[in-house]
């Protein structure tokens, strides 16, 4: 501690030339992580995009430059698949933002048992997806799932119905569970923004005798924008992605009405063992991504512009 | 006042929010009832909403039906804290380095890290599973684990990072200015002051291992005695005489453990993980 002291009359910046450089301390503290997601993310990734001008299974690997993609832009399947990701993805995130909003305006409410409620909303965030659809599974059997249940006990259908079981009740089933674990999240960062607004916005339209609805589209609504274009956005990839849901449900079933292109590229890759095949797909998933996340920035900085957040 | 509700409002925001938490609560209730119904009636017709049989002798029986019960929530919790704990390693380095320091390529980099954000496992699955098969790590809890952290990384990065900004810059600097090392000022002043805000980054990346794990268990490990908690119920979902109202009783224990952490440290970590949205 002595030469602690000793030094003490120097300056910060004295001190920095002698000990490590900044721009290469950075680095050192950089580098492993940067090292870890080159390995395990983005050299998968460039593999992916070789594989994908091959002809790959099992026995081997033959290059065949286009094909995988022609393939593709030639088959009526596949452009089925993606017009119904992109339903599947709009339906969702649109029912996903809107209940968040929702949820998110009766949590904030100043009203006894609040603090409760907002605890009650979040298990379906925390808990593993996988478990939550098992739960969901349930619900949508027939036999003895209370949905059918219920439905029969009011006399709406007659017999027991399997909602899993065809086209249209299987894809919108799976876009119920979908708005169920997206849900929370969006509501609580929704929740977080509206605590965020200043009081004073509120108390002054209030004086002025602006009512609840009012107050709510000209004060909430426009000081939450960035939250809700930065949600919009998070939702709109992890619905794109999700997988598991769709999965554990359906498997993309009944005769693929929940397939959308990630279980798509799931079933081609590691059900079919169509290796190229599956790895076109992915880089397609891939670009659309990153599509997505442009048109995002691209709005987010017009919003913020024009709303004046930092 | 402005806050106050006429008797109307009142009624019309608890029946909506009812509503909302029905939803929300709908299939854990479901579960929870279904594993109170002795078997034989699960599958009668036509549907009961109740009956007096009911009994919690699933939650006894599972751990007979499942011998591997016991070893699948060990299992997820064990891959779960070991992914947390790796992540971490590599997250406070980075996001200390990203909240303070200026180096070269370092929002190039960082978009990189975000960028890592908008991929999910399922698109890589295969040279995933060929660059874990060079490294001899399929059919160990390491396939589990690894993914797990690198998908993990950004998003730990990315909320450490806002909450290091926020701890005052003056304390290092005095630091440095008594000749303390960098090294020394990461580890002796900003991590102590830290604690808070690693707790947080903590927990949200053990529930995102927790949730994580059923894709990567499913596909990079087929050794039964290592699957963690939701791959060990999927299997027995394809079974004959699937014993439902044990796997949902199974399910409900399995959360547990989760859900009681999350319990305890919900204020925080929801304090925490949206302090990005909320404006200062």
């Amino acid at each position: 501690m002595a030469e602690l002291s000793a030094q003490a009359s120097q300056t910060a910046t004295e001190v920095r030339s002698r000990t490590l450089s900044e721009g290469l301390f950075g680095w050192l503290l950089v580098g492993p992580a940067m090292l870890f997601i080159a390995v395990i993310v983005a050299w998968p990734l460039a593999e992916t995009i070789r594989l994908s001008f091959m002809e790959a299974g099992l026995g081997g690997e033959k290059f065949v430059g286009l094909e995988n993609y022609q393939d593709l832009a030639d088959s009526r399947k596949f452009h089925q698949t993606i017009v119904r990701t992109f339903y599947w993805m709009f339906l969702s995130v649109s029912l996903k933002l809107l209940l968040g909003l929702i949820g998110a305006v009766l949590l904030n409410a100043a009203i006894p048992g609040r603090a409760l409620f907002r605890v009650l909303v979040m298990p379906p965030w925390v808990i593993p997806i996988a478990i939550g659809c098992i739960g969901w599974l349930w619900l949508y059997n027939g036999y003895f799932g209370v949905l059918s249940g219920v439905l029969m006990k009011l006399g709406i259908i007659d017999g027991p119905f399997e909602f899993l079981a065809y086209k249209t009740s299987a894809f919108y089933s799976a876009i119920v569970t979908d708005v169920w674990v997206g849900t929370p999240m969006v509501t609580l960062f929704f929740l977080a923004a509206m605590q965020g607004v200043s009081r004073d916005l509120y108390e002054a339209a209030w004086v002025d005798g602006a009512g609840r609805w009012y107050r709510f589209r000209r004060i909430t609504i426009p000081q939450i924008m960035p939250v809700i274009v930065s949600m919009a956005l998070l939702s709109a990839i992890w619905t794109f992605n999700s997988f598991e849901i769709i999965w554990i449900l359906t498997e993309g079933g009944p005769r693929s009405a929940t397939t959308t292109l990630i279980v798509d590229t799931y079933k081609v890759a590691i059900g079919n063992y169509k290796f190229g095949e599956g790895a076109a797909r992915a880089v397609i998933i891939v670009f659309l991504l990153a599509v997505f996340s442009l048109i995002y920035l691209f709005f987010l900085n017009k919003i913020n512009k024009r709303y004046g957040v930092k | 006042m402005m806050d106050r509700y006429t008797k109307l409002q009142m009624i019309g925001i608890y029946a909506a929010l009812a509503v909302f938490l029905t939803f929300i609560l709908l299939p854990f209730f479901e579960m929870f009832m279904a594993s109170l119904r002795p078997l034989e009636h699960l599958f009668r017709s036509p549907y009961q909403f109740w009956s007096d049989d009911f009994s919690f002798q699933a939650y006894k029986d599972m751990w007979v039906t499942v011998p591997l019960l016991g070893r699948y929530i060990f299992n997820s919790i064990f891959i779960a804290s070991a992914v947390t704990s790796i992540t971490m390693v590599f997250v406070v380095p980075a996001a200390y380095a990203y909240a303070r320091l200026d180096f070269p390529f370092k929002s190039m980099s960082l978009a990189i890290f975000l960028g890592v954000n908008m991929f999910t496992g399922a698109v890589l699955l295969i040279p995933l599973y060929r660059v874990l098969r060079t490294m001899g790590l399929l059919n160990t809890y390491w396939a589990m684990i690894v993914p797990g952290v690198a998908f993990l990384i950004p998003t730990g990065i990315w909320l450490l990072r806002s909450y290091l900004e926020k701890i005052p810059r003056e304390l290092e600097e005095a630091a440095f200015v008594d000749g303390a090392s960098r090294i020394y000022t990461l580890r002796r002043v900003v991590l102590p002051l830290a604690v808070p805000g690693l707790i947080v980054v903590g927990v949200a990346v053990f529930i995102g291992a927790y949730a994580q794990q059923f894709l990567f268990a499913i596909t990079f490990n087929q050794t039964r005695e290592l699957q963690p908690l939701p791959a060990g119920l999927y299997e027995f979902i394809g079974y004959q005489s699937v014993t439902w109202n044990e796997m949902m009783a199974a399910a409900l224990v399995g959360v547990l453990p989760v859900m009681v952490i999350f319990l305890f440290l919900q204020k925080y970590l929801v304090a925490g993980l949206t302090a990005g949205a909320v404006k200062e």
